[in-house]
């Protein structure tokens, strides 16, 4: 009886607009945490190095055993898959860190929950903001490898509808488990942040993100089919650069439209997944006295 | 009463080795504790270095540079303990008032690093011996060492130089507020590629090569790897005993340079205001 009365979720949900204010000040307020710590040049900078530095660990491995052979197909195959895979870090990584940050370090968690917003939407909503940061970070990536290491990306044949779709729906189904970690992350004490961690690391090996799934042993392999991060990237490579995806047969058996109904398939799979994972996991952090719990992360 | 009862203090070069060990020791403790560390501790690195040897294998590369990998891999541990458990460690104390404390109390700031290196090294050597038998365990990494004692050598002294960066770094988080893990988070990515940690150094123009080794572990993994791996020399920088003989020189210059660092960030911590402020 009391849990029930706790819970004013479904009633915010009703309200007229209330989600859309939710979304507006979660990202707004995600904006200034992201930002506002340093002057916008320092900001601008630190957006830039780590990213490209990232993607020139993979540049200098690749040359030095090519010898700088930037034009055989496998370079762009792993350069834009580890572009694109700023991604999932940024996004799924980043609704789950939005409960850590809220949570233990600015203890604002409680607040939060006793204002007027829908809690699911506030994470999405501040996971939006580092969807921004991240979309800076993969555009100056894509950029760099254009301009300076030839990444056969020709702006006129790019399938720009395809790629537009695909990406929607990619970082739909990446915030839909994001907050679906994030859930899970209200349950959990010590050592959330190694969460999040641990499923991108994973999702970052066996995803085929910067390697064809062929690498991998083949009793390996069945586990990068299961993701669906496989099939967004494959799907994001046909149509910025098709020519060279084809190349690659991993998962030449499927047409786009199959690959695009995966992915809707998949996103409203782990929208499901992602409200109930809320639903329960709120309600049991609520019982249990978790939502202004401090560990010392 | 209680004022009165007599209490054996430590002084000087005791109490100095007592701070030491204070702080080393829930370092060592939080390890046995807190066991899901240890296992995310050496999971995450695993993953990255399976990930780096499976770019190798696709573009078919020599054997030797997945053992690079590996012991690149395991080398990372040692550079988080010193972004997150040692540079930043005064602004998580910061944080959570301990700082102040530290301030205040009568022993040396340089201790309780000192401390906080030995204990975070003692942890983390545990954290990249295992990352490494994972490595030859998985990925058959052959490691055949041609000089153990030279090898251990250029371990001890890249730990004394890494660790007194760590300790010079962490004076200047004194003054550090939310920043302090914005910084920490970008010297990740940059320094794994200036040092090398998933290709050797050689890879690089002279210069840059030379410039990044500033960072002790940019020499000192180039030296392991010259001595741990038959063809590991023909890929090395520099020769081993010059590489040594430059981790001595860093040795000296960062444990020097932290001291000095401490005592004037700490007074100009104290003259600003910064050691209990709080802008997260």
């Amino acid at each position: 009886m009391q849990a029930a009365q706790s819970v004013p979720t479904p009633a915010l949900a009703g309200e007229k607009g209330i989600i859309q204010r939710t979304l507006k000040s979660a990202a707004w307020l995600g904006w200034q945490i992201e930002s506002n710590w340093t002057d916008p040049l320092i900001f601008l900078i630190y957006s830039v190095i780590k990213p490209l530095a990232s993607a020139s660990i993979l540049v200098v491995m690749y040359s030095v055993i090519t010898g700088g052979n930037f034009e055989n197909p496998v370079f762009p195959y792993i350069y834009l898959g580890n572009a694109f895979y700023i991604y999932v870090a940024v996004v799924l990584n980043g609704v789950s860190w939005c409960v850590i940050e809220d949570r233990e370090q600015y203890r604002m968690l409680k607040y939060i929950y006793i204002a007027p917003v829908v809690i699911p939407f506030y994470l999405l909503g501040r996971g939006f903001a580092k969807f921004a940061f991240g979309s800076l970070a993969v555009f100056i990536t894509v950029t760099f490898g254009v301009l300076f290491l030839k990444v056969p990306l020709d702006l006129a044949l790019v399938d720009w509808p395809l790629f537009f779709l695909s990406l929607f729906l990619g970082i739909l189904m990446l915030a839909m488990m994001g907050l679906t970690l994030g859930s899970v992350v209200l349950l959990i004490v010590n050592n959330v942040y190694f969460v999040g961690e641990a499923v991108a690391g994973a999702l970052f090996l066996f995803s085929g993100a910067i390697f064809p799934l062929d690498v991998l042993p083949a009793w390996l392999r069945p586990i990068g089919y299961a993701m669906p991060i496989t099939y967004w990237l494959e799907l994001v490579r046909r149509a910025l650069i098709g020519s060279v995806a084809e190349t690659f047969q991993t998962l030449a058996g499927f047409s786009n439209g199959q690959l695009i109904a995966i992915l809707v398939g998949l996103t409203l799979l782990f929208t499901v997944i992602a409200f109930i994972t809320f639903r329960y996991c709120d309600h049991q952090a609520r019982e249990k006295g978790y939502i202004d719990r401090v560990t010392n992360f | 009463m209680v004022l009165k009862a007599k209490v054996h203090k430590n002084t000087g070069l005791n109490l100095f080795v007592q701070t030491i060990i204070g702080r080393a020791y829930p370092r060592v403790v939080g390890l046995l504790r807190e066991r899901t560390w240890f296992f995310f501790d050496v999971l995450l690195p695993v993953i990255s270095v399976s990930a780096y040897v499976f770019i190798y294998r696709a573009i078919q590369a020599p054997d030797i540079y997945i053992g690079f990998v590996v012991m690149g891999g395991a080398m990372t541990a040692f550079w988080l303990n010193i972004l997150w458990a040692m540079s930043s460690q005064m602004y998580w104390e910061k944080e959570t008032g301990n700082l102040a404390l530290y301030i205040m109390a009568p022993n040396s700031l340089m201790a309780i690093l000192l401390g906080m290196a030995l204990g975070g090294l003692f942890a983390t050597s545990q954290r990249a011996l295992v990352i490494t038998l994972a490595g030859i365990f998985l990925f058959g990494v052959q490691i055949e060492v041609s000089n153990y004692l030279l090898l251990f050598a250029v371990f001890m002294l890249t730990m004394v130089a890494l660790y007194g960066l760590g300790m010079m770094t962490a004076s200047l988080f004194l003054l550090l507020n939310r920043e302090a893990w914005h910084f920490s988070n970008m010297a990740q990515e940059p320094i794994y590629l200036a040092s090398g940690f998933y290709f050797p150094i050689k890879s690089f123009d002279f210069w840059i090569a030379a410039s990044a080794s500033i960072i002790p572990l940019t020499l000192g993994l180039d030296a392991m790897r010259q001595l741990s791996f038959p063809g590991g020399p023909a890929l090395g920088f520099i020769d081993v005993n010059i590489e040594l003989a430059v981790l001595a020189l860093l040795s000296v210059a960062f444990l020097f340079g932290a001291k000095w660092l401490l005592g004037y960030m700490e007074r100009l911590a104290i003259r600003e205001g910064r050691l209990t402020d709080s802008r997260r």
